[in-house]
């Protein structure tokens, strides 16, 4: 088959065909408007520039996406991505600073260069209390059989009420640096969070293309019925996707509470869950579950983040911005809607091709 | 031989009893088909009585007429919200409809604009907002809860693009609307504000339109299930679109009355409202995958939520965060009592 189909043919029909375009014409508007958009300069031994901010401030988003796609592709939905950050972030600088108990912790505590526990109980801690999050919400909807949007919608609605119980109520700062290094330090003058992100990116990429897992998932997807007739674990295969989205959230809690120096559990993550489904969404996985993929959705992540950063250099304000990107969603949607798709290949099909053994095979990944 | 003889002596009793059993079977049917609903109004009456016993200031008249002053925007909210969902659908852009209406009015207010003339402005705006979103939806065939979160984002970033910080309301008209207290007949000392009349006017709008008119059936049906809907000839686009432009009729009108309250406009404004519909809508008994439920039930979600509120408020020392964790447990004790319902419902 690979032979045989054309090479546009194939790239347009590839997953990451339609993200990558989209990169590329921000990129050219870039280039035409605001040149020193690419300018990339050396300062204190690390790079900095627009780029490398784009993918610094994209690092928990493509972790949550990243997630966020597995759950998508077994037809689910995870509302709680951003809820779950801000636990997993506030019990985490719980721990640094100790703020158990009703009382409020004073501003001495706050501004030491201190921990109350070492740092890798407080990664750990943070990892942990997301993943039960995660276990929770496929708890809910693989046992309980509640649908995946109300499931996880409770922990979105709850889920800050508890980060605000268990941070007091109060914003927690964190001057402990050795906790800042997650969100802004370096390696190879490369930002750490990219390296995170690599590392979670790569253990996902293991275990939906290496192992049979990503097989089940996407079977899952696309008929979780049949797939329980085959003898496949379809409660535990989203057992374990809602699971992963939540330790994607935990990793991304760490980075998003490390790169601010505290956590405010009320706006930590704020609006996390809808960037995540629209990076998926831009990344062509569809909300009905099936065929997915990891590296689309990561571009979609790095699409919506340089489309605000863009939008920053342009002078828009943070606040309006909401307004493109919705529209700018939206568009993408309807593109990739089965309506528009039946039109474009009308277009793009000369008559007389036969169409229906082309059209219907999968696309090379 | 056994059975027969069962049977016998069960119809023997059934005889016997006739028109005792039917009425038993009657109202066990009645118990059966309203248990949600039923349910919800227990709970909000132990809720209400838990409140009254705890802090006896609550049991003044005035603390449950509170309610609905408080309420007024998330019960007008919570209806149309109710009507979106029975037909298998979502609206998660209420709130940010809330926020652009009053943002907007505010605007055209302090620009001299009479107020008569700027309410069936924001109502249009919001009845053209539902129908793109239903048209969309519809034509596109996207996820409703994808199109209505762009609805959300937009919305919101209207609001800002029209104001970045809060404009205050000066107008005569809407400050009379806000500040005139209707006293309550038989309550002493009871009031109302002119605006909490709007939900419950729309609350029997409503019931009419679902249990009295084609359009209520119909949208039952698409609920229920939208295929056979189609095959039976049933005009379920047009249906569609009215119910999102139902949908969002009601968020203007609830920014309307949010904006009279709160006398100024903002994009900031009523945040997290859609899930405190959405909840409101379960919590009264209305099924997310469509077709069960009713309005009558959303009332009692929205005063559950109201309740929990003012506990808070009474009790001075808990966080105002308890209340989203109650309603996010009520929502999934709710959830449960109607996966029970649901499973008994098929069984039998």
């Amino acid at each position: 088959m690979k032979n045989n189909t054309p090479l546009l043919k194939r790239m347009r029909e590839s997953q990451l065909f339609w993200p990558l375009v989209a990169l590329i014409l921000i990129f050219i508007v870039d280039a035409i408007f605001a040149p020193g958009f690419f300018k990339i300069g050396i300062l204190d031994g690390h790079l900095f520039g627009n780029l490398i901010d784009v993918v610094n401030n994209a690092a928990p988003l493509m972790l949550v996406a990243i997630g966020m796609t597995l759950v998508i592709a077994t037809g689910g939905v995870d509302l709680s991505v951003g809820a779950v950050i801000a636990i997993s972030a506030a019990t985490s600088t719980v721990l640094i600073n100790p703020a158990l108990g009703n009382e409020l912790i004073t501003n001495d505590i706050l501004a030491a260069n201190t921990t109350n526990t070492p740092l890798w109980i407080v990664v750990l801690v943070d990892l942990v209390a997301g993943t039960l999050c995660g276990l929770w919400n496929g708890f809910l909807v693989s046992r309980g059989k509640i649908s995946p949007m109300v499931a996880t919608l409770i922990l979105m609605v709850a889920g800050r009420g508890i980060a605000q119980l268990v941070t007091n109520g109060q914003i927690m700062t964190v001057y402990y640096t050795p906790y800042w290094w997650f969100g802004n330090g370096f390696i190879l003058g490369l930002p750490v969070s990219i390296y995170i992100v690599a590392i979670v990116f790569v253990l996902a990429w293991l275990l939906a293309r290496k192992t049979s897992i990503g097989l089940f998932i996407e079977s899952v997807g696309i008929n979780a019925k049949a797939t329980y007739y085959s003898g496949i674990s379809e409660q535990n295969i989203k057992l374990f996707v809602y699971t992963f989205c939540g330790f994607c959230s935990a990793v991304a809690g760490l980075i998003l509470g490390s790169y601010i120096h505290g956590v405010d559990a009320n706006n930590i993550g704020l609006l996390y869950e809808l960037d995540a489904i629209l990076a998926v969404v831009i990344g062509g996985t569809l909300m009905s579950g099936g065929r997915f993929s990891l590296m689309a959705s990561v571009i979609g992540a790095l699409i919506i983040w340089t489309f605000t950063i863009t939008m920053y250099t342009f002078g828009v304000p943070a606040n309006a911005l909401l307004a493109g990107r919705a529209v700018l969603v939206l568009v993408v949607i309807i593109l990739y809607s089965d309506y528009t798709r039946r039109i474009l290949n009308k277009f793009s099909e000369r008559k007389g091709v036969q169409h229906d053994a082309t059209n219907e095979a999968p696309a090379a990944r | 031989m056994m059975q027969q003889t069962k049977r016998l002596l069960l119809d023997n009793d059934s005889l016997l009893t006739g028109k005792e059993s039917n009425m038993l079977q009657k109202t066990k049917r009645f118990l059966f088909d309203n248990g949600p609903l039923l349910t919800t109004i227990v709970i909000f009456i132990l809720l209400y009585l838990a409140g009254g016993w705890m802090y006896p200031a609550m049991q003044k008249p005035q603390v449950f007429f509170n309610l609905f002053i408080n309420q007024a925007s998330l019960l007008i909210v919570s209806i149309g919200m109710t009507l979106v969902i029975l037909t298998k659908g979502i609206d998660l852009s209420v709130a940010g409809v809330i926020a652009l209406t009053s943002a907007a009015s505010a605007a055209l207010l302090a620009n001299g604009m009479s107020p008569l003339v700027v309410m069936p402005l924001m109502l249009v705006m919001g009845i053209v907002f539902g129908l793109t979103q239903g048209w969309i939806i519809h034509f596109f065939k996207v996820e409703p809860f994808i199109v209505t979160l762009m609805g959300l984002f937009f919305a919101r970033g209207m609001a800002y693009i029209i104001t970045l910080s809060s404009l205050t309301i000066t107008d005569p008209f809407y400050r009379y609307l806000a500040l005139t207290k209707v006293p309550v007949p038989l309550f002493e000392k009871a009031y109302l504000y002119i605006p909490s009349f709007v939900g419950p006017v729309l609350l029997v709008v409503a019931f009419y339109l679902c249990y009295f008119t084609r359009f209520g059936r119909m949208v039952y049906a698409i609920g229920n299930n939208e295929q056979s809907a189609l095959l039976m000839g049933f005009p379920v686009a047009r249906t569609k679109l009215l119910v999102y432009a139902f949908g969002g009729f009601c968020s203007a009108l609830g920014g309307i009355v949010f904006s009279i309250s709160l006398l100024s406009g903002y994009g900031g404004y009523a945040p997290g409202m859609e899930l405190d519909a959405i909840a409101s809508a379960v919590i009264g008994g209305t099924m997310l995958t469509g077709g069960v439920g009713n309005v009558i039930g959303t009332l009692f979600g929205v005063l559950i939520n109201g309740t929990i509120v003012s506990i808070l408020q009474f009790n001075g020392t808990l966080s105002s965060w308890w209340t989203r964790i109650g309603v996010g447990v009520l929502t999934l004790i709710f959830l449960g009592i109607q996966s029970l319902f649901y499973m008994r419902k098929k069984h039998s």
